[in-house]
């Protein structure tokens, strides 16, 4: 193709090559914004850009003119090729950079690392490493329509880039007083425009785009790189802008490339130029590329639990880094979701939780797992169904309905209800007077009983010591025998129902060792019902 | 229907609780206490069934949480999941001092080091709970030992079944005449 430049160019062109730019760098200083530019074959940008600068030696003025030896006769004589491209694919690592020599003449040298991109747009932009990127996604069998690609670039390039700028700046000002250093194409946007087609046409023609936070762009595959070198380039804006590198981050580096752009676009021009090259040093080396990173984005399924067993907590229980009881609630839930989507890990929260021994019956309780990385997303009603059904055949402890994907946002509801919403319980009762009938009827009559609950010592370790005050709606009463009865209180959620029956040491009070005057002790707890509407019902 | 049995399943302090005790603290005979260390490490102490108090009908003449002119456990206040503010006690600081009608004073002391908690308020207004209830609502305080102590802070107490050793020593010194040292309450 011919390369869009214009005569004004020209000046911006010589320079950058001077200064050891790379040909896909120069054209970013040049404010070339058509995409195919970037995308034809790094050797052929570098001759045709030989070819442009050394026109000028040839005294062609006329852009038409210049373009019109180009198609005609290219390359001039005057380029000399040092290296055969042949040779030079030989070596596999190397590229191609145009180099202006002392005489004025140009030609193409190799290995010669860009000083601006580092080799990013040299090296990594080719179909050698498109296969690479392709190659990682293929083997971790996602499921996926869009892919986004993204990039990471040592933060030394904005340092270099700024250098660069600063170089060029008075010939990019004669070029145009509306220009800036913002218009410069970014690496970022060139590797992209280079690498999303070439990196799709490997994957079978996905859609790779770049990452506008749309609900469809829900697969990131990251490329990084690093360029150990020049890592101290940016060392001298600590003491030229100290308060962007605040040490109490807690991170390693506080070299990020945020707070490096931060601090380039503080310091003056005067001062940048007396402490860092311009333009910037030449590197020995290329940058290294990170291990390339694939992440889907969570996804959320959410559904009701029943518990049925009294030995069974509802997140896996370590005491001391050892483990007690062998499962839990989240356990039995999470395994056959985990393997289906595909997903490396998860995280379980639910509205309110019960004791290890005690039962949740009822319409159950309202959970939801968040899914880490799911290598396949998409599930139909019918797959959920059949996904719910493992669970439940999975174990007789528990049993899970209303099984569904759901979004992160509608999470907030299952949490919303758990302070204000009811509760109703089930507590089998031991009293230590013998008691008939008669002597528990009176808890039918009391209604909104208050209670003044400190926090119960069982959970003391680690929560604050308050006082709490809880309602109990109603009780009912189930009389069994002189010492038992069933209890059914519908409370207030939050309220610490052993501990109202055992009176927790009196920190509990009114308890029903008072309502009772006698010593009573609670046997079994079931929670009867969480009433919180989320999530919605699934119908059978 | 489950085991519906009158004879009471283990109690609260039973499932959740161990008992330790202390003797004769500060050689004074038989001013014996209890810590009940819950499986969260937080402890409760207690006076012991065999503290001179619980014995022979007293009453509760009084109750004192001011240990000493500049110190009242009654000032102790934790805010937040980590206790700030608790005051640290060892395992000979006092919690408060009993006088009951006789005008007999009697020192309660920690026994276990940690971090105050709690003192039992409901005492001061009903002192007869301590008689009643002493290993429950007539409580004394409540002690969180810190983390990396929390397996050996009761290393210097007594298990269950040597304090019962200790009480049946005394009841047999008692029965054997002749008096000895030390004195059997
Ligand atoms: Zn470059």
């Amino acid at each position: 193709m011919m390369l869009p430049l214009k005569e004004n160019d020209r000046p911006i062109v010589k320079k950058l090559l001077e200064a050891g730019c790379c040909a896909r760098c120069v054209l970013r200083f040049c404010f070339l914004e058509v995409q195919s530019a970037y995308r034809q074959p790094y050797e052929d940008t570098a001759k045709e850009l030989l070819a442009f600068i050394n026109d000028e030696e040839t005294n062609v003025t006329k852009d038409s003119a210049v373009q019109d030896q180009l198609t005609k006769d290219p390359p001039s004589k005057k380029i000399k090729l040092d290296t055969a491209k042949t040779d030079v694919q030989a070596e596999g690592d190397s590229a191609l950079v145009p180099t202006v020599t002392e005489e004025g003449g140009a030609r193409l040298v190799k290995s010669d690392v860009c000083v601006v991109c580092l080799g990013v747009l040299q090296e990594f932009c080719d179909e050698a490493y498109a296969t690479k990127i392709s190659e990682v996604v293929k083997a971790e069998n996602y499921q996926f329509d869009t892919m986004v690609l993204s990039v990471s670039l040592p933060a030394q390039l904005s340092v270099r880039e700024h250098s660069c700028w600063l170089h060029v700046k008075k010939e990019v000002r004669k070029k145009s007083m509306l220009l800036d250093k913002d218009d410069v194409i970014k690496v970022k946007d060139a590797f992209k425009w280079i690498m999303q087609g070439l990196v799709s046409k490997e994957l079978g023609g996905v859609s790779v785009v770049t990452k506008i936070n749309r609900q469809t762009e829900q697969f990131e595959v990251g490329v990084g790189f690093t360029h150990p070198e020049t890592d101290s380039d940016c060392h001298f804006l600590a003491g030229a802008c100290s308060d962007c590198f605040s040490p109490t981050k807690n991170k390693a580096n506080v070299f990020t490339r945020m707070a490096v752009a931060k601090a380039i676009g503080k310091v003056s021009d005067e001062k940048f130029l007396k402490k860092f090259p311009c333009p910037p040093t030449r590197p020995a080396s290329k940058c290294v590329a990170q291990d390339v990173q694939c992440l889907h984005v969570s996804v959320f399924v959410a559904g009701r639990y029943n518990k049925f067993s009294r030995t069974l907590p509802q997140t896996p229980w370590v005491i001391d880094g050892e483990r007690r009881m062998e499962s839990s609630v989240e356990e039995l839930i999470a395994a056959p979701l985990l393997s289906s989507f595909r997903a490396k890990g998860f995280n379980f929260s639910s509205s309110g939780r019960e004791d290890v021994d005690v039962r949740t019956l009822g319409n159950g309780r309202p959970f939801a797992l968040e899914l880490l990385n799911p290598h396949r997303a998409r599930f139909n009603k019918a797959e959920i169904r059949q996904l719910q059904e493992t669970i439940n055949q999975s174990s007789d402890k528990i049993r899970v309905r209303d099984l569904q994907i759901v979004s992160r946002d509608a999470m907030g509801h299952m949490k919303e209800g758990e302070e204000d919403k009811t509760k109703s319980y089930s507590a089998l009762i031991w009293t230590q007077k013998a008691i008939d009938k008669d002597d528990i009827t009176f808890l039918e009559e009391t209604k909104e009983l208050k209670l003044a609950q400190k926090t119960p010592l069982r959970v003391l370790h680690r929560r604050p010591l308050t006082v709490r005050e809880r309602v109990i709606h109603t009780m009912s009463t189930r009389f069994l025998d002189a010492h038992h009865f069933h209890l059914v209180l519908r409370t207030q959620a939050g309220t610490y129902i052993k501990e109202f029956v055992h009176g927790d040491f009196g920190r509990t009070k009114p308890n029903l060792c008072d309502l009772l005057k006698t010593d009573t002790d609670i046997l079994e707890l079931d929670v009867e019902s969480v009433d919180v509407d989320w999530p919605p019902p699934v119908p059978e | 229907m489950e085991d519906l049995d009158h004879n009471k399943a283990p109690s609260v302090i039973d499932r959740y609780y161990t008992r330790w005790y202390k003797t004769d603290i500060k050689g004074k005979n038989c001013e014996d206490q209890c810590v009940l260390q819950h499986s969260n490490r937080i402890c409760v102490i207690t006076l012991a069934e065999s503290h001179p108090i619980l014995q022979n009908g007293n009453t509760i003449k009084s109750i004192n949480y001011q240990i000493s002119a500049g110190c009242s456990r009654l000032q102790n206040k934790v805010s937040g999941k980590s206790k700030r503010g608790g005051q640290f006690l060892t395992e000979l600081a006092p919690l408060c001092r009993i006088t009951c009608t006789e005008g007999v004073e009697y020192t309660i002391y920690s026994c276990i080091r940690g971090r105050l908690l709690e003192v039992n308020e409901g005492i001061l207004e009903r002192p007869e709970l301590l008689l009643e209830k002493p290993s429950t609502e007539g409580y004394i305080a409540v002690i969180l030992p810190k983390l990396e102590e929390s397996k050996t802070v009761t290393n210097g107490l007594l298990s269950r079944e040597e304090y019962e050793n200790i009480l049946s020593k005394r009841t047999s010194s008692t029965q054997q005449g002749p008096k000895t040292e030390p004195e059997p309450c």
